[in-house]
C-alpha cells in the first residue's frame, strides 16, 4: 500500500514540477495545472479508444494539443499580465479552470469513465509485495520524466535562461535572453508535464471530466516541497501520495470515509501555520 | 443640471462623511427602494423571480468577500464552504430545536463568523497565494466534516428544512420570499457601505494598501485581519442560510469550489472594494449565466446535435470563467470604475474634467 501511494506520487511529483516551473520562472501559480491534466488524459483517450488510433500516435497527438493549449494560454492570457499583483494572476489561473472545465464539458461531460491501455496490466513480485506492472510502470515513466527535466535545467542553454530568469527577470533580459520565449517556454513544460501526468494516471484509473480535481491535490505537494524548489516538488509529490496510500489504508476506518481526499489539505494547513516554505524552499515569505 | 453636485460642496464634516449627500439623492435612494419593494408585483414569470432571489442572495454574499478581499485584501476561495457552515447550521438548528427562521439566521451567521475566525488563523501568518490555498483548504475540510458527522447533518443525503414562518404568513414562494431576500441584502448593503467610513474599514483599507506601514501606524494586524474573515463569514453564513431556507434543502453538493471561483469573479468584475461593485459584479455574472443557460445552450444543441446534453452545464462555465479572463485584462478595476468614470463625466458636463 505504501508501494502503491510513491507511485502515484511518482505522478504527482511530475505535475507538481511543470507547476514549480512556471512559478520559478513567471511568477504564476497555475492553479490551471489539472484542468491541463485532465485534458491531456481525455485527449489521449479520445484518440486511442474513441478514435482508435495506435497509442504512440494518441500519445504524441495529445501531447501536441497540450502543448499548443500551453502557448495560447501563455499568449493571451499570461502575457498581457506581466507585473500585475498576484491576486490578479491567481483570480486569471481560476478562469482559466473555468473555460477549460466548461470546454472539456462540452466534449466529454458525459463521459463517465473511459480507459485506454498504455502499459499492459499484471502483477509483478517484488520481495513479497504484489505491485501492479501499471502502477510501476507509471511511477518509472514519471520518475524517467523528472530527471530528464532535471538534467534540462541544469546542462542544456534553454534549460539554464529558464533558471535565470526564474532568478531576476531584469538581469537575465540583459544577458540577451528573451523572457517571452522562456515564459512560453516554461508554460510548454508546465503543459507537457501536467498532460504526460494526465495520460499515465488516465491510463490506470480511467479519464473522466473529474480529473480535474488532481490541481488541488499537486497544492499541498508544492506546498509541502516549497513553491521554488524543484527537487522539493519530488520529494513533496513521492512523500503526499505516500501519505495519502497510508491515510486511505489506516486512517480511513477509523476517521471516516473519505478523510484520504482531505488529508493532502490537512497536510496543507498544518505546513502552512508551521513551515509555509514548505521543506526546501526559500523562506522568503512576508510574515507577520 | 443645476442640481448634481459639480464639485465638494459639503458645509460640514456630517455631509461630507455621509452616504446620501443631497436632497436628490435621497429622492432617488427612496424611489429606488420603494421600486425594489414592489418589483414582483410586475414581473409574472417565474423564472425571473427565481433569477431575482437567486441574486440577492448571491448579492449578499459577495458583499461579505468584497469586505475581506476588496476592502482588507485577503484572499478568500473558500466562501462556499462558509455558506454551507451557515446553510448546515440552521438546518440543524431548525430541524432539531426547532428554532424558527429568524432566531436561526443570526445564529447561523455568528456560528459562521466563529469558523471563520478559526481559518482566518493563516491570514495571520501568511498572505497572497498562501492565503488562497489555506482557504481552499478550509472548504474542503469544512465540505469533509459534513460527512463526518451524518447523523447530525444527514450525510451525503441531505437534510430538508420547513419554510419560514411569520405569524402565520408561510414564505414558501417566490414572491414571499423576495421579500425576506430584499429586506437582508438592503440591510447588509447598508452595512458594508457603512463599513467603508468607520474607523474599522479604514483599518482594513489601510491593512490592504500595504499591511506592513499598517502595523507600524498601530493597526493591530492580528485583530483586524480576524474581524475582517469574520465579517465575511457572517456575511456568508446569513447568505448560506436564506439560500437553505429558500432551496428547502441543504447537500453537500450545492457547495463547490466552482461557486467560490464564480464569487471571487464577482468581486473582480464588479469593481474590488466598492460595495455597489459588488452589486454589479453579481448581477452581470448571473445574467451571463442565466442567458448561458436559457439562450445559448439550447441553440448550441441544436446547432450541434451531439454535444446538447452538456451544451447547459458547460456553457455557462466557460462564459463566466471568459468574462472574468476578459476583464482581467482590460477593465481590472471592474464595472464600479467604469460606472464612477460615467458619473462624474455627466456631472461635470459640459466641462471635461
Amino acid at each position: 500500500m505504501l508501494l502503491a501511494g510513491l507511485m502515484t506520487g511518482g505522478v504527482y511529483a511530475l505535475v507538481a514540477l511543470g507547476f514549480v516551473m512556471i512559478y520559478k520562472a513567471s511568477g504564476v501559480f497555475n492553479l490551471a495545472q489539472g484542468e491541463l491534466f485532465m485534458v491531456g488524459g481525455l485527449l489521449c483517450w479520445t484518440f486511442a479508444a474513441e478514435l482508435g488510433l495506435p497509442i504512440w500516435l494518441s500519445l504524441m497527438l495529445a501531447l501536441a494539443v497540450s502543448v499548443i493549449l500551453g502557448i495560447v494560454i501563455e499568449r493571451l492570457t499570461m502575457r498581457p499580465l506581466i507585473g500585475e499583483s498576484p491576486f490578479t494572476l491567481i483570480v486569471m489561473t481560476l478562469s482559466l479552470t473555468l473555460m477549460i472545465t466548461g470546454l472539456a464539458t462540452l466534449k466529454w461531460g458525459g463521459v463517465t469513465l473511459g480507459m485506454f491501455d498504455l502499459i499492459p496490466s499484471g502483477s509483478l513480485k517484488f520481495g513479497g509485495v504484489f505491485l501492479s506492472q501499471q502502477l510501476l510502470g507509471c511511477f518509472v515513466l514519471a520518475i524517467l520524466g523528472v530527471i530528464i527535466f532535471s538534467l534540462y535545467f541544469r546542462y542544456t542553454k534553454s534549460g539554464l535562461s529558464m533558471r535565470a530568469v526564474a532568478e531576476n527577470h531584469q538581469a537575465a533580459r540583459s544577458t540577451g535572453i528573451r523572457i517571452g520565449n522562456v515564459f512560453r517556454l516554461v508554460w510548454i513544460i508546465g503543459a507537457i508535464t501536467a498532460a504526460v501526468g494526465g495520460i499515465l494516471l488516465g491510463s490506470i484509473n480511467g479519464v473522466s471530466i473529474f480529473m480535474r480535481l488532481m490541481g488541488l491535490k499537486i497544492l499541498p505537494v508544492v506546498l509541502l516541497g516549497g513553491l521554488d524548489s524543484i527537487p522539493g516538488a519530488i520529494v513533496a509529490g513521492l512523500v503526499v501520495g505516500a501519505l495519502e496510500s497510508l491515510a486511505l489504508g489506516y486512517l480511513d476506518p477509523i476517521i471516516g470515509e473519505g478523510f484520504s481526499q482531505v488529508f493532502p489539505f490537512v497536510i496543507l494547513v498544518i505546513v502552512l501555520m508551521v513551515r509555509p516554505h514548505g521543506i526546501f524552499g526559500l523562506a522568503r515569505i512576508e510574515r507577520i | 443640471m443645476a442640481r448634481l453636485p459639480a464639485g465638494t460642496l459639503s458645509e460640514s464634516y456630517q455631509v461630507d462623511k455621509a452616504i446620501v449627500r443631497t436632497r436628490l439623492q435621497w429622492g432617488l435612494s427612496i424611489a429606488g427602494l420603494i421600486l425594489l419593494f414592489i418589483l414582483p408585483l410586475f414581473v409574472n414569470s417565474d423564472r425571473t423571480l427565481i433569477l431575482l432571489n437567486t441574486i440577492g442572495i448571491t448579492i449578499i454574499t459577495v458583499q461579505g468577500l468584497n469586505i475581506l478581499t476588496g476592502y482588507c485584501g485577503q484572499i478568500n476561495l473558500g466562501q462556499v464552504g462558509f455558506m454551507a457552515v451557515g446553510g448546515y447550521t440552521s438546518a440543524i438548528l431548525a430541524i432539531n430545536i426547532n428554532l424558527p427562521f429568524w432566531i436561526c439566521l443570526p445564529l447561523a451567521g455568528i456560528a459562521t463568523a466563529m469558523v471563520g475566525v478559526i481559518f482566518g488563523l493563516p491570514a495571520l501568518r501568511v498572505k497572497g497565494f498562501y492565503l488562497a490555498l489555506a482557504t481552499i483548504a478550509a472548504q474542503f475540510i469544512i465540505l469533509f466534516c459534513v460527512y463526518l458527522i451524518p447523523d447530525l447533518t444527514g450525510g451525503a443525503a441531505g437534510l430538508t428544512i420547513p419554510s419560514p414562518n411569520l405569524g402565520g404568513i408561510v414564505f414558501n414562494s417566490e414572491q414571499n420570499f423576495y421579500y425576506i431576500i430584499i429586506v437582508a441584502v438592503i440591510i447588509t448593503t447598508f452595512f458594508a457601505k457603512n463599513l467603508a467610513r468607520t474607523r474599522v474599514g479604514r483599518a482594513f483599507i489601510a491593512i490592504r494598501d500595504n499591511d506592513l506601514a499598517a502595523e507600524v501606524m498601530g493597526i493591530s494586524l492580528a485583530k483586524y485581519k480576524t474581524m475582517a474573515f469574520a465579517i465575511c463569514a457572517f456575511y456568508a453564513g446569513i447568505a448560506g442560510s436564506l439560500w437553505a431556507y429558500y432551496t428547502g434543502v441543504v447537500h453537500p453538493d450545492q457547495y463547490t469550489m466552482v461557486d467560490s471561483i464564480w464569487y471571487v469573479g464577482m468581486v473582480i468584475v464588479g469593481g474590488m472594494g466598492s460595495t455597489v461593485g459588488a452589486i454589479f459584479g453579481t448581477i452581470f455574472l448571473r445574467l451571463i449565466e442565466e442567458m448561458a443557460n436559457s439562450q445559448l445552450a439550447p441553440w448550441l444543441g441544436t446547432v450541434f446535435p451531439a454535444i446538447a446534453g452538456q451544451a447547459s452545464a458547460s456553457m455557462a462555465l466557460f462564459f463566466q470563467g471568459l468574462i472574468i479572463a476578459l476583464f482581467l485584462i482590460f477593465e481590472p478595476r471592474g464595472i464600479a470604475h467604469r460606472w464612477e468614470t460615467f458619473k462624474a463625466s455627466y456631472r461635470l458636463w459640459p466641462f471635461p474634467y
